[in-house]
């Protein structure tokens, strides 16, 4: 009985969802509407790559792995954003960010989306995606790394989407999320998003053919990079979200963020440091790669600005972060947000994976840049995943502010719901 | 021209699986009972590839010619030949026959048919003919494991001047562009 | 049956693309449906090339482990192999795939790739100063990309070739990124054999025309060496320099090599361990 009664609340929680979705102002429709026609441009491109092939890419058998698998490894590193929030808030029990951490959450679910996304553009034979899943499909385990990233990503998209449903439809009841079974799930998310960044560092770790990745630091600057990465959305999120709706943010919450990133991004340049000394001292044949990276190799060079970009974005975002005045000033505090970001995105885009297979194997340089239909479709799926996001937040915020609520329920005190899940 | 038929010679001699002892060398990791070569496998020889006309030489050179034994420059005949091939100690009658002149010569006098010239050649090349014994030296096309076709030497090195010539390679591979078709 | 109700719906049965869409893994097919699908691609093939084209599924020889041997002091970068290999294997000519790499290098910098050059041309080979190293697949004892793919599409047969099931491989590119050796090839559009070119004896694991984007490799002519025959390559080599056999055969060729010539595998140190060895024949 009881349990019908929540089916039938449930299917009233979605409905009302819905409502709020299709409800927004001038700038909201805008903003859909920009997302809606970069889907579509995408889906275009996606069409024409599907129809001829991956020849649509610029990718070929001496790189065969680029941009698409760039921006995965970017996107699960974003994925893990939930973690830098969740380890304040229910490690060290700070009430400040425990508020926000289910906007980490709601950025794992959206990332983790992308991720499902470009790996299905990149595969040859999309038509056969189901053979990953068993048991109709084969997953190759426990020898294939990419069979291991599909568990971990789609148990942790689960995981999050477990987490921020109950947490919601709590709210939405009037009730607060039982702590014996949030707590747990919460704390678990942690070791799951060590878990997906570490899988996906080892898809490329594990591979003695490429020595540009076969470091065993790879997996630890992963991490420290994704630290930096998705945190960098979540504290511009945080600030709209405080100038359109009555969601209270503790200023607090934004500079512990900020700090903590500075030091993500202080461990993701030593480890940098670490691997160029490495390479450079011992200059063996593998330096090869990192000359391509940095220097390009005679007329190669196409990557070779991006990749000091991405040196001076990340180094000047630490800078930034780490002078108390500066990371608490919201001008500076943003713009060290925007160069955190395109420091590692092009460092995890293209850093990562295009150096790694230039020159190839047998030692041929193939210049890999993007082709078109490669940038559309990607723009594409960015567009699908701050869609989902931004659906998600708009469902999220009146729930959190206790504005949308099922009828008869009693509001619940106007801040702190995480807060209060004690 | 009648030889240039394509007439398979079959050889038994002692080609007929490797010619070397296969227990004398280290043994493979883990060997389990094997498909062996076919002992009774043919192995097959095409004929030796004349010019046309030449042969045989007989028909020129009849029984009862006196035959000039002194080292020359050849200029009433065969003086397109031009013999490179160890020439400073080499000359015609080295190797081919002076009385049988269908015939070649070893060291030791014995006499061969053009279809067995690889003895002659494995005199001096030694190493490769006991390589070529053991289809290690030369191509040989077939069976892995049954009936297969080796070459002659002379099938690759003409045998005046037996170096191997540069051949015209295929085309290149095309590279990779990341342009859009 | 299902895959061809599903292609009726969406254009015919005839389209390779839809009727392979829902066949299992050729490793799990009991030998009743290996024979249904066999007759299913030998007749589409035999249609679309117009032809009659044979798929062959031979299995492993008892007591034979392959091995193949290279004598780079012979070999002079002519690159027949490379075309003999495509005519036999059915590779796609356009866009163009070679399984069949040669790499000249320089004599003064040995075994060096990164000085190698695929793109040599010249009127005449080998040029001075210079020696050739061709490369395809290594039949490694301990493959990389077949450790590396997710779903299994990709594995060491008995005899030590290491095949791909065209029909269960997504498309990925793991493989290709843990492959030492570049010897895998990705499909990147729907490749284009002119029929009249077509070599009709295939083998299901081997040299069947595939489909776009699908990755391929050398299969020491699967075809061909199950049925006793040398690979393509061995028999074109104008030099000689290419050797073939069972290497648990103390008699065969390969084992003639490495008992009594200087051998060596590229990329020893990363224990792959190849079944394809490089020799010294001078």
């Amino acid at each position: 009985m009881a349990a019908v009664t929540t089916i039938r609340l449930f299917a009233q929680f979605v409905t009302g969802s819905m409502r709020i979705v299709l409800r927004g102002n001038a700038l909201y429709w805008l903003w859909i509407s920009f997302l809606l026609v970069l889907i579509g441009a995408g889906g275009i491109a996606y069409w024409s790559q599907l129809h001829d092939g991956l020849i649509q890419t610029n990718m070929r058998d001496q790189v065969s792995w680029a941009y698409y698998i760039g921006n995965f490894t970017f996107l699960v590193g974003v994925a893990a954003a939930a973690i830098l929030l969740v380890i304040p808030a229910y490690v060290y029990q700070w009430k400040p960010i425990k508020e926000v951490v289910i906007l980490g959450e709601l950025l794992a679910i959206a990332a983790i989306v992308m991720c499902g996304l470009f790996v299905t553009v990149d595969i040859g034979r999309p038509d056969r995606f189901w053979h990953l899943f068993p048991p109709i499909g084969r997953l190759n385990l426990p020898s294939s790394l990419l069979a291991w990233d599909v568990l971990v990503l789609n148990g942790y998209l689960l995981l999050n989407f477990v987490i921020v449903t109950y947490l919601l439809f709590s709210l939405y009841r009037g009730k607060h999320p039982d702590k014996r079974i949030f707590t747990p799930l919460v704390l678990f998310s942690i070791p799951a998003a060590i878990a997906i960044h570490t899988v996906t560092a080892f898809l490329y770790n594990g591979l003695a053919a490429r020595p540009f990745w076969n470091a065993s630091i790879l997996a630890p600057r992963f991490i420290a990079s994704a630290l930096c990465s998705g945190p960098a959305v979540l504290l511009i999120l945080m600030q709209l979200l405080r100038r359109f709706t009555r969601f209270h943010i503790d200023d607090r919450a934004i500079w512990k963020v900020a700090e903590l990133m500075a030091y993500a991004m202080f461990i993701n340049l030593f480890l940098l440091g670490a691997e160029v000394f490495k390479d450079v001292y011992s200059d063996t044949e593998h330096l090869v790669h990192m000359r391509y990276m940095f220097f390009g190799i005679g007329e190669h060079t196409a990557i070779v600005p991006y990749m000091w970009l991405s040196v001076f974005c990340s180094f000047a975002a630490f800078v930034l972060f780490l002078i108390p005045k500066t990371r608490a000033h919201p001008v500076t505090l943003n713009l060290g947000c925007v160069l955190i970001w395109i420091g590692v995105y092009l460092e995890k885009g293209m850093g990562l994976v295009i150096p790694g297979m230039t020159p190839d194997t047998l030692g041929e340089i193939y210049e890999y840049f993007p082709s078109r239909v490669e940038f559309e479709v990607s723009a594409g799926i960015f567009s699908v995943g701050f869609l989902v996001f931004t659906l998600m937040v708009k469902v999220a915020t009146p729930i959190m502010l206790g504005e949308f609520r099922i009828r008869g329920a009693e509001t619940a005190e106007h801040s702190a719901p995480m807060a209060s899940a004690k | 021209m009648k030889i240039l038929t394509p007439v398979i010679v079959a050889l038994g001699l002692g080609l007929n699986g490797c010619g070397y002892d296969a227990h004398d060398g280290p043994s493979w990791p883990g060997v389990v009972p094997a498909v062996v070569q076919d002992p009774d496998a043919k192995v097959q020889v095409p004929p030796p590839p004349f010019t046309e006309g030449q042969f045989p030489c007989s028909d020129c050179h009849e029984a009862g010619l006196p035959v000039n034994t002194t080292r020359r420059v050849l200029k009433t005949a065969h003086e397109d030949i031009v013999l490179r091939h160890d020439e400073q100690h080499r000359w015609c009658l080295d190797c081919h026959d002076e009385k049988d002149r269908d015939k070649l010569h070893l060291a030791s006098g014995e006499t061969l048919e053009f279809t067995e010239s690889y003895r002659l050649c494995g005199q001096c090349h030694g190493d490769k003919y006991r390589d070529w014994r053991a289809g290690v030296h030369g191509r040989r096309s077939g069976n892995w494991n049954g009936d297969k076709t080796y070459l002659l030497c002379v099938h690759c090195h003409y045998s005046h001047a037996p170096a191997f010539q540069p051949l015209e390679p295929k085309p290149a591979p095309n590279a990779p562009r990341g342009d859009l078709r | 049956m299902i895959g061809c109700a599903a292609a009726a719906a969406s254009g015919g049965c005839s389209d390779l693309t839809h009727t392979s869409w829902f066949r299992g893994r050729f490793r799990e097919m009991s030998d009743a449906e290996k024979k249904d699908v066999i007759a299913d691609l030998e007749k589409q093939h035999s249609e679309r090339f117009a032809k009659a084209v044979t798929v062959g599924a031979e299995p492993p020889l008892e007591g034979v482990e392959f091995g193949y041997a290279l004598d780079i002091s012979r070999c002079i970068g002519c690159r027949r192999c490379v075309y003999a290999c495509v005519e036999e294997n059915n590779q796609s000519r356009d866009p163009q795939v070679h399984w069949i790499r040669v790499l000249e290098l320089d004599k003064d910098k040995g075994i060096d790739l990164a000085h190698a050059n695929p793109y040599y041309d010249a009127e005449k080979v080998p040029r001075d100063g210079h020696f050739y190293l061709p490369v395809a697949c290594q039949q490694c004892q301990n493959p990389p990309c077949v450790k590396s793919c997710p779903v299994g599409a990709t594995w060491t047969e008995a005899d030590g070739i290491v095949v791909i099931d065209y029909d269960w491989c997504i498309g990925c590119r793991c493989c290709m990124s843990a492959c030492p050796y570049g010897a895998r090839h990705i499909n990147l559009m729907e490749p284009h054999i002119p029929a009249e070119e077509l070599n009709p004896k295939t083998h299901y694991l081997g040299n069947r025309p595939r489909m776009k984007g699908v990755v391929e490799k050398c299969t020491f002519c699967i075809q061909r060496v199950r049925n006793g025959r040398y690979p393509a390559c061995v028999e074109v080599c104008p030099v000689g320099a290419r050797k073939f056999g069972n290497l648990l055969d103390p008699s065969s060729e390969v084992r003639y090599v490495i008992e009594h010539k200087r051998v060596f595998v590229l990329r020893s140190e990363l224990n792959t361990r190849p079944r394809f060895i490089y020799f010294y024949g001078l």
